[in-house]
């Protein structure tokens, strides 16, 4: 009887979370599509998410095009084709890895880090004081960080995308003695405009995904330091699950038809 | 009904989880009067504030403002109420990403659309007011001692010169100097610029000086209402223990069933 009253407490709050999720996302959303628009707080957040997140994102790129670009070769040269490996690896970033890796990297950087602001502020009873003052926290706190990261992410991406090619570049011209220019031919010839486009959309996706399970987990925080504790945890696993899950069903949708 | 009643709660009953906070409040504040709500600590003094507020919403009962209902109105109203509302929270509950004049004209520029150097010369004016100086406008607030963070919770509160303000606990924290220029300025507040509030206070001294009316809440329940000069002769000895600060009487405190 314990154990069955335990499922039922289980899915009882399963449910709950989601319906609080549903009220939060479409609170969210209508206050993101209504004026009026803080383009000031947009344009800050915009800064904290993509500008501080260059040097994280950059250095996973880079370092992921490396180790692509290695193991693309060895597996290649089993069928004696390792020339395909530049081209292989362009679309490995640009379609998978770049979107991907950057949002699983944003996710722990920026999803905790709005987590945690929007937690203290909550704790500290902030959250109440914008209300009183007559501004809606979903106006001015939520909604410039949808607008900033969701516009944000697929730049990061560009650069994820350059960069992790680069990386492959540097390893295989330097290391496994392909031709600085044969390289770049196999690179650019192949490549095509979709390969990129549907890493810029998939995140576009993954930074809804980071700021609102950030949002979500920092506005409803409660109990103090280790509330907020909590809140960040919780933002950055659910985001990065929700990315995963997310990268497969957006590749299963923009994949099929090609 | 002879007197106006500015704001009216009847019957507010307020649980969280299983705990009964607020247990049936009846209390009202006249036009430009100023009630002071004591009692001990846990009682439920804050949260009946949050309740008039509409940052928590009772399970039961009417708050009526200006003679409207204002329990489970659109948040288009509420925006409307909360703008004529000023509100000191315990804690202050600054906005840490702000600078102090920032924090202080935050309602002025956000709510009302003052510009942003007007806004500034009244902020200054308000912390000149709470005992401020200019030097500390453009500092963050976590560079502020406790007390002067407080202080700068009570300009915003009344930087709007709001119709209605709320101070919880306006003198906590305080030396007696700066806390009796405080209290001025809450009597000022009502007597010069003809606001209505509502002040939670320990401090029975404080509460002589700023009350017209005096209520004592006590398990969640208004045990009693009246004059601030028959405080002395309330024939309750609930607010008699309260006033003497004796720990003989009805009130049991925890620290004394030890
Ligand atoms: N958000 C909340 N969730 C759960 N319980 C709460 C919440 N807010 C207040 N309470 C509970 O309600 C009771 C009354 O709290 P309240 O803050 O009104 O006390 P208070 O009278 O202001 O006390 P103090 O003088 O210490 O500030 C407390 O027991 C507190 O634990
Ligand atoms: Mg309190």
């Amino acid at each position: 009887m314990n154990f069955l009253a335990f499922i039922g407490r289980l899915v009882l709050s399963l449910f709950a979370e989601v319906g609080r999720l549903s009220v939060f996302l479409k609170d969210a959303v209508v206050h993101t599509v209504a004026p009026p628009m803080y383009f000031r707080l947009i344009f800050e957040q915009m800064v904290k998410i993509g500008y501080n997140s260059l040097p994280v994102v950059g250095l996973t790129a880079f370092f992921t095009g490396g180790a692509l670009v290695l193991q693309i070769y060895v597996g290649g040269s089993r069928f004696n084709a390792e020339s395909t490996a530049p081209s292989i690896v362009a679309l490995g970033i640009t379609r998978e890895l770049g979107p991907v890796l950057a949002g699983l990297m944003v996710a722990g950087r920026v999803g905790a880090a709005i987590a945690a602001e929007l937690g203290t502020m909550r704790v500290t009873e902030q959250i109440d004081a914008l209300t009183t003052l007559a501004t809606n926290p979903f106006k001015y706190l939520v909604a410039p960080r949808l607008v900033a990261a969701v516009l944000t992410l697929p730049l990061l991406v560009l650069v994820a995308d350059t960069i992790g090619v680069m990386g492959g570049f540097i390893v295989g011209t330097r290391s496994l003695g392909f031709n600085e220019g044969s390289y770049i031919i196999n690179t650019v010839d192949f490549i095509e405009f979709d390969d990129v486009f549907s890493g810029l959309v998939k995140a576009a996706v993954f930074g809804f995904i980071i700021a609102l399970m950030g949002c979500y987990h920092g506005y409803y925080s409660q109990g103090g330091a280790q509330g907020v504790g909590r809140a960040t945890t919780n933002a950055v696993v659910t985001a990065s699950i929700l990315i995963l899950a997310a990268n497969y069903i957006l590749t299963s949708l923009l994949f099929t038809n090609i | 009904m002879s007197e106006d009643r500015h704001i009216e709660l009847t019957d507010v009953h307020k649980r969280f989880g299983t705990k009964n906070v607020l247990n049936g409040v009846n209390l009202h504040v006249e036009r430009q009067k100023s009630l002071v709500v004591i009692g001990g600590s846990g009682s439920g003094k804050s949260v009946t504030l949050k309740c008039i507020l509409g940052l928590v919403t009772p399970e039961q009962g009417s708050i009526k403002i200006n003679g409207q209902e204002t329990l489970g109105i659109s948040s288009g109203a509420r925006d409307e109420v909360l703008s004529k509302m000023g509100m000191l929270f315990q804690g202050a509950a600054l906005f840490d990403s702000l600078l102090v004049w920032e924090n202080v004209a935050f309602g002025l520029i956000q709510g009302h659309n003052v510009a942003r150097d007007k806004a500034k010369d009244i902020a200054f004016e308000k912390l000149a007011q709470v005992g401020l100086g200019s030097e500390i406008a453009e500092l963050s607030p976590a560079e502020l001692s406790g007390g002067m963070q407080k202080r700068v919770g009570l300009a915003r509160a009344i930087a709007t010169d709001p119709e209605i303000i709320f101070f919880d606990e306006p003198t906590t924290g305080l030396d007696p100097i700066m806390g009796d220029i405080i209290n001025d300025l809450i009597v000022d507040c009502v007597k010069q610029v003809g606001a209505t509030t509502i002040t939670i206070t320990h401090d029975m001294a404080s509460a002589r000086k700023i009350a017209d009316k005096i209520a004592m809440i006590y398990e969640g329940e208004i045990i009693w209402h009246g004059d601030a000069a028959d405080v002395d002769e309330s024939g309750s000895a609930h607010v008699e223990q309260f006033i003497h600060g004796s720990d003989e009487g009805p009130i049991q405190t925890e620290s004394v069933i030890l």
